[in-house]
């Protein structure tokens, strides 16, 4: 069973969009039903982190065994990871506006880290397209994305449990999972993040064939 | 590692930059015209908040300049002549070093013009000397790389003012935390929290750079 994540991927994610919405959830002061975003905010933003990951992966490989496809590949995560980010901020957003009054605040760490990982992965598609030799753009735009990638975790996972946050499990705040989930909604969460990784793990799988293919043309 | 060759490395350095007395000439021109700038901007009215974030500006812009140009000499056959002579880890500490020793001193030049100019509003001395320390440190490691990767892409220096900016934010971001305490004159048991934090993402920094280094070499 070759295809096992893409199947995995539909069913899951339909599954979550049917039972997220009609599923029981707790009434709690203030977020009361936008809680439901939790199934589609913090998803998407675990399968960017997965697609970084598995970009950095493919970077570190590409140093180690000097194999064009790779740093291809390593690319190709990136964009999928940027392409979800996409998403993840406009749920995160709609979200902060009906929890915490406003669109987009400059006061939470998290906000912050994850406007700076977006912009230090369009600097690195920058970076790698205007170096016009290939050897020598795989290698440089391989060594930033390593080094990105690290700057980025110091980011949004070490900065924000300092100060003071806004979003739950940081800076003080009581995490999610603490009280407010019950058994359903763990359920359904976790199976959207399953369901959204093997949905990134789809489109890196396309993105990944368009370069084979280009590779061999250009051969 | 503290070897003859990198001793003499970092000498060559030194007696390249005081060769050419334009640039460092250049550089305290461009340090002391931007603080009197902000002398006149701000007038002497200066909350502790202002002080601390425009010199820590001056301080970013300061560094970029000066680490920008650690590697455009070193292209064609003087790149080869390194590339057969040298190692890449004596070859990079010696630059690390050499951008270190440079960039303490002009901040050191910079914060007595600020201090004159603009106002000294500092109450924990000895703490704002060791932040400024640390962040000239991690500032050397992640702006040595970077310009290390400008100087292999076209338009070298536009590069390496956007490739910096985002990957600087960290350790920007610590260091204004800490002295801006070191400006109230906090005591050091409030700050060791950060400082450890401001040491061991500076670790990062420079092991990183230091491990990535050697890819880019070859390329």
């Amino acid at each position: 069973m070759k295809n096992w994540y893409k199947i995995a991927s539909i069913i899951l994610i339909l599954y979550t969009v049917i039972f997220g919405m009609l599923g029981a959830v707790p009434r709690l002061p203030i977020l009361n039903e936008t809680i439901r975003n939790l199934y589609y905010h913090v998803p998407l933003w675990w399968a960017m982190m997965f697609q970084m990951g598995i970009s950095l992966f493919y970077s570190a490989k590409f140093l180690k065994g000097e194999n064009k496809q790779d740093e291809r590949f390593a690319y190709n995560a990136a964009l999928v990871g940027i392409l979800l980010s996409i998403p993840g901020l406009i749920t995160g957003s709609l979200w902060a506006r009906y929890t915490w009054g406003t669109w987009w605040t400059f006061q939470d760490p998290k906000l912050n880290g994850v406007a700076i990982g977006i912009l230090i992965y369009l600097i690195y598609f920058i970076l790698r397209a205007s170096i016009i030799q290939e050897t020598a753009r795989a290698r440089v735009s391989s060594v930033f994305n390593i080094f990105a990638f690290v700057m980025f975790m110091l980011f949004i996972m070490v900065f924000p449990r300092l100060t003071d946050s806004l979003h739950p499990g940081n800076g003080g705040n009581p995490a999610f999972g603490k009280y407010d989930l019950d058994n359903n909604m763990r359920l359904i969460f976790y199976s959207a993040v399953i369901g959204w990784m093997c949905f990134s793990g789809w489109l890196l799988n396309i993105l990944n064939r368009i370069s084979l293919i280009k590779s061999k043309i250009d051969d | 590692m503290f070897n003859q060759q990198l001793l003499a490395l970092i000498k060559k350095e030194f007696t390249l930059e005081f060769r050419q007395k334009a640039s460092l000439g250049g550089i305290l021109v461009y340090v002391v015209a931007t603080i009197f700038i902000s002398a006149l901007s701000f007038n002497k009215i200066i909350v502790p908040e202002v002080w601390n974030a425009l010199f820590w500006i001056i301080f970013l812009f300061s560094a970029i300049t000066i680490c920008g140009k650690s590697f455009t000499k070193e292209s064609g056959g003087a790149a080869l002549n390194n590339y057969v002579l040298y190692k890449p880890l004596t070859f990079f500490t010696s630059k690390l070093i050499y951008n270190f020793i440079f960039l303490l001193s002009i901040s050191l030049v910079t914060l007595f013009f600020y201090s004159w100019f603009v106002g000294y509003l500092i109450n924990n001395f000895a703490l704002f000397i060791l932040v400024l320390t640390l962040a000239c440190l991690g500032f050397s490691a992640i702006l040595t790389l970077m310009s290390a990767i400008a100087s292999k892409a076209d338009n070298n220096y536009t590069m390496m003012s956007i490739l910096s900016f985002p990957v600087l934010i960290p350790v920007l971001i610590l260091a204004l935390r800490v002295s801006r305490q070191a400006i109230d004159g906090l005591a050091w048991s409030v700050s060791a929290d950060f400082l450890l934090i401001l040491i061991s993402v500076n670790t990062i920094c420079i092991v990183l750079s230091i491990l990535l280094f050697p890819y880019l070499w070859r390329a």
